[in-house]
């Protein structure tokens, strides 16, 4: 009975796909030739910002190799098409968390607390370049860029002005730092504990992501071996000691910001979540100790549509990769959780306030791809770091989405879109295409190392670039729709003083602190990396101690050598 | 007249510890396509290592890119150095995120040109150009 009713269902299919492709035909002949006669076209082709090409109309015949059950499903059941949790934005929202940091610890503590107070719901800390880069504020390599695209950290004392105030136990923390997470992480937890909070119960993120450092962001420090190493270290360690807490956030937001294509994007940072899994097998973990708390991060660009497809296409592609590929065995484990940041290429340092219209736009396609938090950039952003004006009108741009526009009241509503459906699988299948291509160069590390990601990246930026001067690509603002502007003046400023200010600071910790006893703890995380044991306890040990950020960073750059770039 | 004779050399450099260098691998590739002769640093380098790149390539301009906000500390100090190594031929310009607030302080430290986020590639090609026409 059923073998009978499942075939007749297939010849009932068979034939209404074969009455739409007739009707289809004879659409395209009648009505579509007629309408195209009258009024040709805008374009010969139409393609998305990343080179996507966008069909005139998608209908059910795009969609004729797509199973539901198979390709959909459930949301928070495999392959997560749907969403990474079945009640999505109706059980909670998103988690509303502005990158910030600059200056000093005591400037930014003000502005989260300024964030906290007007709804933000978890925090993120940008850190300055020579706290991503293990130099103390002192270092003469730090010269110009202390505080200046995120806050100085070099010591403990430094974390603790940072979250003075702000109970750890209760606000999740997210942190943007890669070489030295390992040194951040183990401050986070030492002010913690003298917040008495326990370990156990820290909530947030570390990015950890090391090889989009190589590939599109910059700021590695160690070769990739090591750096893998030290990783799979904070991975062993988090899986033991602060299971709430992620410990890599498995970044495409820098490969798109470098100019990659919405595919590449997506490919790129799979590959390199293939090859972060790989280490922690290699380094002895099951594949179910870990694989739940891996998270991504990925960005919000221009295409609604594109951009939307991406986000699910991504979540889709992790299920099946971590069921298949690497046997994992929990659905916890298949789960790709992503942040989400608009994209600040797209800001236009012309027109600044247009840049408010696109980052809602932006935001409203993280939201409709399932979306686990979110960042929207600050319409001043092509011009400076935000004030704090801007950033109240990014932060409610989030809220309008969430309590006005009605989209969170149900679970992936542009599922069944035939054209978001139909995005959906062609960008699920040009990422395993690129996967395909790096498997076959020995995987991600091996590609970064060979320049292939960084080369694919920069084809790209370039393509983008020349589709807007030539004016194919429109940039409002830009290169269409201009208007004579006055400069904007009022923008945030990070005063040099500060950067003396931290500079003393740190001068006074040093006075003040047991050398002798911060530098034998030192010596022990410089033992430990020579050896096979795990790092984090003793660069935790070290960080109470007294020891600095740059000294803990640089006894591992004499062990380890340092990355030089291709 | 002269410049036909050999192509503009031009030394893209990324200063300081900033590494987004979509821009600046942009600007590399569009004036080769230009016909300049162009070199690119890559990122992460001290004004000491790009004076003295400047100086053994025989360039006629240095092209900075910095986005991390260390720019007037870092293209001062570019200047200075070519200035203290007798470049006085070198032409210094930049690109970033640079408000427009700094830009009279860094033309009057000897930045000759600051081209902003949205700049079309070929602006800058043509300001070279321009720049050159001594050569």
């Amino acid at each position: 009975m059923k073998i009978k009713s499942a075939n007749k269902h297939r010849s009932a299919g068979a034939n209404s796909e074969a009455k739409l492709r007739s009707r289809m035909r004879r659409w395209e002949a009648g009505a579509l030739k007629n309408s195209l006669a009258r009024l040709p076209e805008r374009r010969a082709r139409f393609a998305s910002d990343s080179g996507t090409e966008i069909k005139r109309l998608y209908t059910p015949l795009d969609l004729r190799k797509n199973d539901y059950l198979r390709d959909l499903g459930f949301p928070g059941e495999p392959p997560f098409t749907r969403g990474a949790q079945p009640t999505m934005y109706r059980g909670r929202f998103w988690t509303m968390r502005q990158y910030a940091g600059f200056g000093t610890a005591r400037e930014t503590n003000l502005r989260y607390r300024y964030l906290l107070k007007h709804g933000q719901t978890g925090l993120s800390v940008a850190f300055d370049l020579p706290t991503q880069i293990g130099y103390d504020s002192d270092h003469a390599l730090a010269e110009g860029e202390v505080g200046k695209v995120g806050v100085a950290i070099s010591t403990l004392q430094d974390a603790e002005e940072l979250f003075r105030g702000i109970p750890l136990d209760k606000v999740s923390t997210s942190m943007t730092i890669n070489s030295t997470a390992a040194v951040l992480l183990a401050m986070y937890i030492a002010v913690a504990e003298k917040q008495g909070v326990r370990t156990e119960a820290l909530q947030g993120t570390i990015q950890n992501d090391i090889l989009k450092e190589y590939a599109a962001r910059g700021t590695y420090i160690y070769p990739p071996g090591a750096s893998m190493r030290i990783i799979t270290d904070i991975f062993d360690f988090c899986r033991r000691r602060l299971p709430r807490f992620n410990p890599i956030s498995i970044s495409g937001y820098h490969i798109r910001e470098a100019g990659s294509s919405a595919v590449q994007e997506a490919a790129f940072t799979i590959a390199n979540g293939i090859a972060y899994v790989e280490a922690a097998l290699k380094a002895g973990m099951d594949v179910d100790e870990f694989a739940s708390r891996l998270s991504f991060f990925f960005n919000a660009h221009n295409n609604f549509l594109e951009e939307t497809a991406k986000f699910r296409a991504a979540r889709r592609l992790w299920g099946r990769i971590m069921s298949e590929r690497f046997r994992a065995r929990d659905p916890k484990s298949c789960v790709l959780r992503f942040h989400a940041q608009t994209a600040g290429c797209t800001l236009t340092a012309q027109q600044p306030d247009n840049n408010i219209v696109r980052v809602a736009v932006q935001a409203m396609a993280a939201v409709m791809g399932g979306a686990q938090s979110l960042h929207t950039n600050s319409r001043d952003e092509a011009l400076a770091l935000p004030t704090e004006d801007s950033v109240r009108i990014a932060l409610r741009t989030q809220q309008i989405i969430a309590h006005e526009s009605g989209v969170a009241d149900t679970v992936d509503p542009l599922a069944g879109s035939y054209a978001v459906e139909a995005l959906t699988d062609e960008i699920e299948a040009g990422a395993r295409k690129y996967l395909k291509k790096i498997d076959s160069m020995g995987g991600a590390v091996k590609a970064i190392e060979a320049g292939y990601m960084q080369a694919e990246i920069a084809d790209s930026a370039y393509r983008h670039q020349l589709a807007v001067e030539k004016g194919g690509r429109v940039v409002v603002g830009v290169n269409r729709f201009e208007t004579a502007e006055q400069p904007v003046n009022k923008v945030l400023r990070v005063s040099p003083a500060l950067e003396r200010e931290q500079r003393r600071k740190l001068a006074a910790f040093r006075k003040k602190r047991n050398s002798r006893k911060a530098l034998e703890a030192v010596e022990k995380v410089r033992d430990a990396a020579a050896g096979t044991d795990n790092v984090m306890p003793p660069i935790l040990e070290a960080v109470k101690a007294g020891a600095t950020l740059g000294e803990i960073s640089d006894a591992l750059r004499q062990l380890f050598g340092e990355h030089r770039e291709i | 007249m002269n410049s036909k004779k050999r192509k503009i050399r031009v030394l893209i450099a990324k200063p300081g510890l900033d590494g987004h260098d979509r821009g600046a691998k942009v600007v590399v590739r569009a004036l080769r396509d230009a016909g300049m002769e162009v070199i690119y640093t890559g990122i992460r380098q001290t004004p000491e290592a790009i004076a003295g790149a400047a100086v053994q390539e025989g360039v006629d301009f240095v092209g900075l890119s910095c986005l991390s906000g260390a720019h007037n500390h870092l293209f001062t100090k570019v200047v200075k150095l070519l200035r203290a190594k007798g470049a006085r031929g070198v032409t210094v310009f930049a690109g970033g995120i640079i408000p427009a607030s700094d830009i009279p302080g860094l033309k009057k430290a000897g930045v000759k040109a600051i081209f902003p986020p949205g700049t079309p590639t070929r602006d800058i090609a043509q300001w070279l150009r321009a720049a050159a026409k001594h050569l």
